[in-house]
């Protein structure tokens, strides 16, 4: 009867386990948010969590820059399922308080998820070396250990956006065996927000005048999105998974009955004691009762004679 | 089984009693805190003191205030403090028991109970259009036995009931095109004339020039706001007229007062008269007249005042009458002067004033005060020791549970007048200090920490309205001059920084203010627009700190002007950065110092500046709303963090890191304006000297506003979860990786590590961000951080929440190595398990029981005690406490009875003496035999 009834609420607790299932893997209200949050980090999109928000996130293609691009891109947004196209992005730098020219380009795909939201990926670099002119205006940068500055436009599909980033760093901390450079661009979508430039390596304060052995670069690119932030912490019936609650199951046995009521099973300990003793002493008293009471004064008496008597001595 | 109940209970007792109490006992208030209430700048005053016991009087103020204050000794009977958007158009009194006070530009019309300040109805009055805003109470007029209260606002005139607030009726006159100036309500009548202007056609009845009737009128003509019967203001530069309209429109001059500061309303006293009240400046007395409406026939009063010099001008007068003993008239005077304090003149003598200047503080500086001279007279020690030793009786007394509820009260006085803590010199624990406080009026106040009262006060002349400064308002105040190799015969002082008018490129103004005696000792203005001001970690010969003031066109001026501060400047010039924070813009822009300007007047001091770095937040998705930075003068103890397993960790520790934090352009606006799905919170962490971002995290569906704060290598903010629908409070940690291979004591030993190598901003930072988000239960006005002498002691958040209180949190809840089940290492490190909220502990709100009202800012300054801060809150109330964020475990505490120590020292040494007397003795006794 027992085992029958057992193997009535196994079946029934699998099939709840299995209705659960169902409902975690379904795209239900309660779950999509984590999945898509993790979509977000991919894409390093904010608001990218559902189709609508294309419009947040507006691209304005500048329409004499990039035609090729704009046309692309609005044609890959509504069905093209292969939607990657390529970008150019110009690095200029500038020597000191020179004007800017051209020192390379960064080649990425523009990659459109199905949000609607763009990202870069395979970023490429091509460096221009440095003409006889410019390695004289380097020169004179390492002497004056000035600042070399690069920027970039803000703005991927319409340079240069609202204004140039840039960077910049003491000319000195780039010279290693050829110069080394170290590039980290902070995207949004398609727009640039920050580009730090450095040398790969520390360059501490009193910073050495060397020249470069070979005068070509050593670069090295990285892309970051934003890093989305934890959810705080629910402890509420939101969290998901049995083991978390079979945890918190086993955790209490842990302590010990004494460990965590001792407080209360000393007192009790003691009325027992004290009951014990009282009710011990109770049929004594009885069976002694008052006839014993004068003796025993008078041996007390006599007793608290001798006390006396010896101490005297 | 009684006796076992007994042990049981008392058992029980011990054990609820031993838990750790962070409260205060009832004796220990106002031992180290004191607590001051105001009420701002008075815009309207109401008297009552027809038929009333106590004569009060109601007033309304800048800071959106309505008070009802005590007419003999100025204290606050009640008082409301607004919102901060709800300004106060209007206050009156009706039914001669309900304040009436209408505010948010005449949509919210409020009742009060005038004894008491309780609220007895609120009543909303929506309206089409913002117009005017207008408040009448007729005193006789009645609807079904009810007093009607006539309201015009937004485009429509309104009668509320005065006992529940029920709007009786409502006429749309906007509608109209009637612009209302004015309601009348003649007596005993049921009409009432809404007096106004229809569209552009104004009545011009009558037309004078001011010429014609004042001669010299170089001048412009202003017309007081004054309601005189009969009769107008105009004040002509220092001069006021008073011009009678007579029949047909006929204008002639009635009077004409030289000097004159401020007229009051007029005040109907008997059938058919008016009074007015008048001030006059002459020297340093001021003058108070008045005079008889409107046929101005001689002065019912004429007074004068001795006048403290740092009050300004009067800015208000309102006056009320009173019947003297002698049944004549009497007049007493409420006048605001341009310190926005508050006076009451009756009798010719001031019977009582308030510093209500102090309800608006701007900024807040401390300073040390003197050091104290040796040699103390012998009379006074002498005293002092009697003194000591009585309250040591006293004390004694009360901790043998000997004390007399007399002697009780006694010790409760000595110790909250301990004439130790209002000292006018530096103490050894640096618990007395002076607190430079910069008021909205532009006056400055010294207060002594001990007690909160006001040593010294400076009017500015600098901030005094001039031809060349039309509207000055007070910016910041710095340190600057802090002798320490002087500090017997330099006075510290500080400078105050401020602005001729409220945009950015306002010509700026500058004075240094000696701190001991409130002397200005030097000024300059207007010069340059100041922008930025950045006090630059140099000290010139004479402990002048240099500071670099910055310009809207992005130049950088050096202070102090003399050729000591160049030669240093010059110095450090090429490691000099500075950053600015375009926030509508949404960019950020690092720059360097380049050479000296090139002006029309060569100005060494003057430099130009380039651009290093830029950061560019995209405009359609992101808009900066909070910058922090950490505290200049903040002291970390130590770099390295020892965790579980003898791991250390180290804190990456840098002056110059920014945190931003920017939020979707959709949701700058209110909480719940937005849908979760369109906002996000970003929050940046930026070396402002490479213009690295160091770390860069996304809140999804969270919201402004922010509010945070940076201290050694976390910052803790403050936002709005719109998908919890709760407040949320995040820590992010940054820690230092290029070190964590320090870990080797050997190598430690042997040297090989790479402690002591120097860091630039330039080598590329390996850093580690920890971070976790909490919820919180309050919205927060400001927060801040407990700043310890040597930044030993644990951190403690300050927070100021919504209720005007300053809660205390420790730093140890928000940590981001929380986890749900720590480990038993981790626990002992004090680690504390990870819960979904932030808890409030109602014994940790450091204000206790009493409110900071109107809380703007909370300043923490270090004791020289490493275990104790100075916390200074401020808002329209001030409060001033200490806090020891780990206990004071490095001194005694203030109760600890001395005389019980020397006594029971005394009674040991007796009783070594008698025992060995006794032993003696005894021995002797025992040879003897």
């Amino acid at each position: 009867m027992r085992a029958k009834n057992l193997c009535f609420f196994l079946s029934k607790l699998l099939l709840l386990c299995l209705c659960f299932y169902i409902l975690v893997s379904s795209p239900s209200l309660a779950f999509q948010s984590d999945e898509l949050l993790a979509d977000d980090e991919e894409f390093g999109l904010e608001g990218a969590r559902s189709p609508v928000l294309d419009l947040t996130v507006p691209i304005q293609p500048s329409p004499h820059t990039q035609p090729t691009i704009q046309t692309q891109t609005t044609r890959s947004r509504s069905l093209d399922p292969d939607p990657d196209s390529k970008v150019h992005l110009l690095l200029e730098h500038a020597f000191g308080d020179s004007d800017f020219s051209p020192a390379g380009t960064f080649t990425a795909r523009l990659k459109t998820s199905s949000h609607g939201g763009q990202t870069l990926t395979k970023l490429r670099f091509s460096r221009n070396s440095f003409t006889r002119t410019e390695e004289q205006e380097f020169k004179k940068l390492l002497e004056a250990d000035d600042f070399y500055t690069i920027r970039v436009p803000s703005n991927v599909l319409s340079p240069p956006g609202r204004d140039y980033i840039i960077s910049s760093v003491k000319a000195r901390c780039l010279p290693r065996n050829g110069l080394d450079e170290h590039f980290v661009i902070h995207m949004d979508g398609v727009n640039i927000l920050a580009v730090n430039y450095a040398s790969p390596r520390a360059c501490p304060y009193p910073r050495q005048l060397k020249l470069p052995a070979k005068w070509s670069f050593n670069s090295h690119t990285v892309l970051k999105n934003s890093e989305v932030a934890p959810r705080a912490p629910l402890f509420a019936e939101e969290i998901l998974g049995g083991e978390n609650v079979e945890f918190e199951g086993v955790k209490p046995p842990e302590r010990s009955l004494w460990a965590k009521y001792w407080m209360y099973l000393i007192p009790v300990g003691l009325i027992v004691m004290n009951a014990i003793t009282q009710a011990m002493n109770m049929p004594e008293e009885q069976a002694a009762g008052q006839s014993a009471s004068q003796p025993q004064q008078s041996m007390a008496a006599i007793q608290r004679g001798q006390g006396t008597a010896v101490r005297r001595r | 089984m009684a006796m076992a109940i007994r042990v049981f209970l008392l058992l029980l007792l011990f054990l609820s009693s031993s838990n750790l109490t962070f409260s205060l006992f009832e004796d220990q208030v106002g031992l180290m805190d004191w607590h001051q209430q105001y009420i701002g700048k008075v815009k309207h005053a109401v008297f009552h003191t027809q038929k009333a016991g106590r004569k009060r009087v109601v007033v309304s103020t800048e800071e959106n205030v309505v008070a009802s204050l005590d007419l003999r000794h100025g204290e606050i009977f009640w008082r409301h403090v607004l919102g901060t958007n709800d300004a106060i158009d209007e206050i009156d009194i009706a039914l001669g028991k309900y304040v009436i006070a209408l505010s948010s530009e005449g949509s919210i019309l409020r009742a009060w109970n005038l004894p008491d300040g309780q609220m007895v109805w609120e009543s909303f009055l929506p309206g089409s259009k913002p117009s005017k805003a207008l408040l009448s109470i007729p005193t006789n007029l009645k609807v079904d036995k009810d007093h009607v209260i006539l309201i015009y606002s937004n485009g429509c005139l309104h009668a509320v009931s005065s006992i529940d607030g029920e709007v009786l009726w409502k006429k749309e006159l906007a509608t109209e095109g009637i612009e209302v100036q004015q309601l009348i309500h003649p007596l005993g009548s049921d009409i009432i004339y809404a007096v106004g202007f229809v569209g552009m056609e104004k009545l011009l009845i009558h037309q004078t020039h001011v010429s014609d009737l004042f001669q010299d009128s170089s001048a412009t003509a202003v017309i007081l706001p004054s309601k005189l019967m009969g009769m107008v203001a105009l004040k002509i530069s220092s001069t006021i007229i008073f011009i009678k309209v007579a029949d047909a429109g006929k204008l002639e001059v009635v009077d004409k007062i030289d000097h004159a500061a401020a007229v009051s309303d007029g005040l109907s006293f008997l059938e058919g008269q008016q009074a007015l009240a008048l001030v006059q400046h002459g020297g340093s007395k001021i003058h108070l007249t008045v005079k008889l409406g409107p046929d101005w026939s001689g002065d019912l009063l004429k007074e004068s005042f001795e006048m403290d010099h740092q009050r300004g001008v009067v800015h208000k007068v309102f006056i009320n009458n009173y019947i003297r003993t002698d049944r004549s008239h009497g007049f007493r005077a409420l006048i605001v002067m341009e310190d926005h304090s508050l006076l009451l003149l009756q009798q010719g003598e001031v019977v009582w004033s308030r510093e209500d200047g102090l309800a608006s503080i701007i900024d807040v500086t401390t300073s040390e005060l003197p050091v104290e001279e040796n040699g103390v007279s012998v009379a006074k020690v002498e005293h002092n020791l009697f003194e000591w030793l009585k309250g040591h009786i006293l004390k004694l007394k009360g901790t043998l549970m000997l004390a007399s509820p007399e002697d009780v009260v006694a010790i409760q006085r000595i110790r909250l007048k301990s004439s130790e803590k209002s000292k006018m010199t530096r103490d050894r624990n640096g618990f007395r200090k002076l607190l430079i406080v910069l008021s909205k009026a532009g006056k400055l106040f010294a207060l002594h920490t001990g007690d909160g009262r006001i040593v010294w006060s400076l009017l500015l002349h600098t901030l005094h309205k001039s031809e060349a400064c039309e509207n000055p308002t007070g910016v910041n105040v710095y340190q600057w001059q802090v002798p320490h190799h002087h500090a017997m015969d330099e006075n510290p002082s500080i400078l105050v920084v401020g602005r001729c008018g409220h945009s950015l490129d306002a010509p700026g103004i500058l004075s240094i203010v000696d701190t001991y005696t409130g002397n200005e000792l030097n000024s300059l203005g207007p010069v340059h627009s100041i922008v930025q001001i950045i006090p630059l970690p140099f000290t010139d010969p004479t402990e002048q700190r240099l500071h670099l003031l910055m310009d809207a066109g992005l130049r950088a001026h050096l202070y102090p002007r003399t050729p000591e501060a160049i030669g240093i400047f010059q110095r450090e010039f090429a490691n000099i950065y500075w950053y600015s924070i375009e926030a509508d813009n949404g960019i950020i822009r690092g720059h360097v110092l380049k050479n000296n300007c090139f002006l029309e007047v060569a100005d060494e001091f003057c430099f130009e500046t380039k651009a290093l770095w830029s950061i560019v937040f995209p405009s359609e998705s992101e808009k900066i709303i909070a910058t922090v930075t950490r505290k200049l003068n903040e002291v970390v103890h130590t770099q390295a963090k020892v965790i579980t397993d003898q791991e250390v960790m180290y804190k990456y520790v840098s002056k110059n890191l920014l945190f931003v934090a920017t939020v979707a352009p959709k949701a700058v606006g209110e909480i719940g304006s937005v849908t979760p799905d369109e906002s996000w919170l970003v929050v940046y962490l930026i070396d402002t000297i490479t213009g690295r971002i160091l770390h860069r995290l996304t809140h999804h569906g969270s919201q402004g506003p922010v509010h945070a704060v940076f201290s050694e290598n976390w910052v803790v903010y403050h936002y709005f979860n719109l998908r919890a629908h709760r407040y949320e409070m995040s820590v992010i940690e940054i820690y230092d990786q290029s070190r964590a291979d320090n870990k080797d004591v050997l190598n430690l030993i042997l040297g090989k590590h790479n402690l002591t190598s120097p860091i630039s901003s330039y080598s590329r930072p390996e850093v580690i961000t920890k971070s976790q988000s909490y919820f919180f239960t309050h919205s927060v006005k400001t927060i801040a951080v407990t700043s310890t002498a040597k930044g030993i002691t644990s951190k403690q958040l300050l927070i100021g929440t919504i209720g005007d209180q300053v809660l205390a949190l420790d730093k140890r809840f928000l940590d981001p190595r929380r986890s749900i089940n720590p480990t038993q290492a981790e626990k002992e490190e004090g680690i504390i398990p990870l819960t979904d909220s932030l808890p409030i502990i109602p014994q940790s709100y450091v204000t206790h029981a009493l409110q900071v009202e109107g809380l703007r800012g909370i300043v923490t300054v270090p004791a020289k005690l490493e275990s104790t801060t100075l916390v200074f809150s401020y808002g329209v109330d001030l409060y001033f406490t200490q806090l020891a964020p780990s206990r004071t475990y490095d001194s005694l505490t203030e109760d600890f009875s001395y005389a019980l120590l020397l006594i029971t020292i005394v009674a040991l040494v007796v009783a070594i003496f008698v025992t060995w007397v006794l032993s003696e003795r005894k021995e002797l006794q025992e040879k003897w035999r």
